[in-house]
């Protein structure tokens, strides 16, 4: 069930986090806090909507998906259901998989890091893992 | 293994601060002021024009000068200046048959267009006038909506090569805000009332252009050479 907590309390700061980012590109928050790096530029840029969508506002839904569903797997009746595991780990893979190309886009294409986009990756990232761990914990025999 | 019940309340109390934590810090920053706002109806000071009128696109030499009174806010002068303008430029201003001048006519109903309009002034100080420019009217759907158009500026002028602490500290002096007014006083006076509108010689022009109009009434203006 560890492994099931660290990815709500991982889900939860990914979604704080989304949520931060797209109130700053609604212009509902002042300047991003960035330090010196491009968050900004990334933000602003034509690669900050995906499908006529914003990227932060996917990720905060994407988030609050992970959210809902680890906190559905920590009910007494699914501890050992292997289905909450499988759900969470698609998520987790498919927020990993979006993430990669969007990394690819800071590094290659908008040639500027955001650091916020950089910590999102590394919660999606634990996030995957923590599902991974809590699929491998699970006997064979209560798998199915 | 499922966790104890003492477990999952400590969870539960763990999970639950983190989220009054970041709700609190969400809340403080959705409650934040804006930083940065620009003054209107600011009494204007000889300096604060000193010799300026307008910004400059073209020739000194060309035959015809056309001054546009646009507001950043206006969707038709968003139009005009992100459909015709380009169009204008390459057949008109680079050829060298008009000298294209922009003045700042920020309307009354739209809240960021005095602070759109002084964002460029600031990239005007930094020699990246028509960068800021273009980029305001190019996102003018994504800041006229937004609650603080200041940050959305400000990364314009950062995607736009600005020093920015130069920008920030040109943007909180609000330093232009007597400029801005003295082309709104100086649109009044001569009978601006709507944007855009186009001054060509005394005559002004009201309502939505299109290049080819302009094109025509340059022409008849000053007829091409055989070199246009």
């Amino acid at each position: 069930m560890i492994y099931r907590m660290a990815a709500a309390l991982l889900s939860l700061l990914g979604l704080f986090l989304s949520a931060y980012l797209y109130l700053y590109k609604i212009g509902w928050v002042g300047t991003l806090a960035c330090g010196a790096g491009g968050c900004e530029t990334v933000q602003t840029s034509q690669w900050s909507r995906f499908a006529g969508v914003e990227v932060a506002l996917i990720g905060a839904v994407g988030y609050a998906g992970l959210l809902l569903a680890s906190l559905a797997s920590l009910q007494p009746g699914l501890a050992g259901r292997r289905w909450p595991s499988d759900l969470l780990l698609t998520l987790a893979a498919g927020g990993v998989l979006f993430t990669l190309y969007l990394s690819f886009l800071e590094l290659f294409v908008i040639r500027a890091i955001c650091r916020w986009c950089v910590g999102s990756a590394a919660i999606i990232v634990a996030i995957l893992v923590a599902a991974l761990l809590d699929r491998r914990r699970l006997p064979a025999a209560q798998m199915q | 293994m499922a966790a104890t019940p003492t477990g999952m309340r400590r969870f539960y109390g763990v999970l639950a601060g983190v989220a009054v934590i970041g709700v609190v810090v969400l809340g403080y920053l959705l409650a934040r002021p804006s930083r940065v706002s620009i003054p209107a109806n600011v009494t204007v000071q000889a300096s604060d024009t000193a010799g300026f009128r307008g910004y400059i696109k073209g020739s000194e030499s060309a035959p015809i000068e056309i001054t546009e009174f646009a507001d950043y806010q206006c969707p038709f002068c968003q139009t005009f200046a992100t459909l015709q303008m380009p169009t204008i430029e390459e057949r008109l201003i680079r050829t060298g048959r008009i000298r294209w001048r922009y003045r700042d006519f920020p309307l009354q109903q739209h809240q960021f267009a005095r602070l759109a309009a002084h964002s460029a002034a600031c990239g005007h100080e930094q020699e990246k006038y028509w960068e800021q420019h273009d980029r305001i009217y190019e996102g003018q759907s994504e800041w006229s909506e937004a609650r603080d158009a200041g940050p959305l500026f400000r990364s314009y002028a950062e995607g736009n090569g600005l020093d920015l602490t130069r920008y920030d500290t040109c943007m909180e002096s609000g330093k232009y805000a007597g400029r801005i007014q003295a082309s709104i006083e100086e649109g009044a006076r001569l009978g601006v009332s709507s944007t855009p509108t186009l001054l060509v010689g005394d005559r002004l022009y009201q309502g939505r252009f299109d290049s080819d109009a302009i094109s025509r009434l340059v022409d008849s203006l000053a007829p091409r050479t055989a070199t246009q």
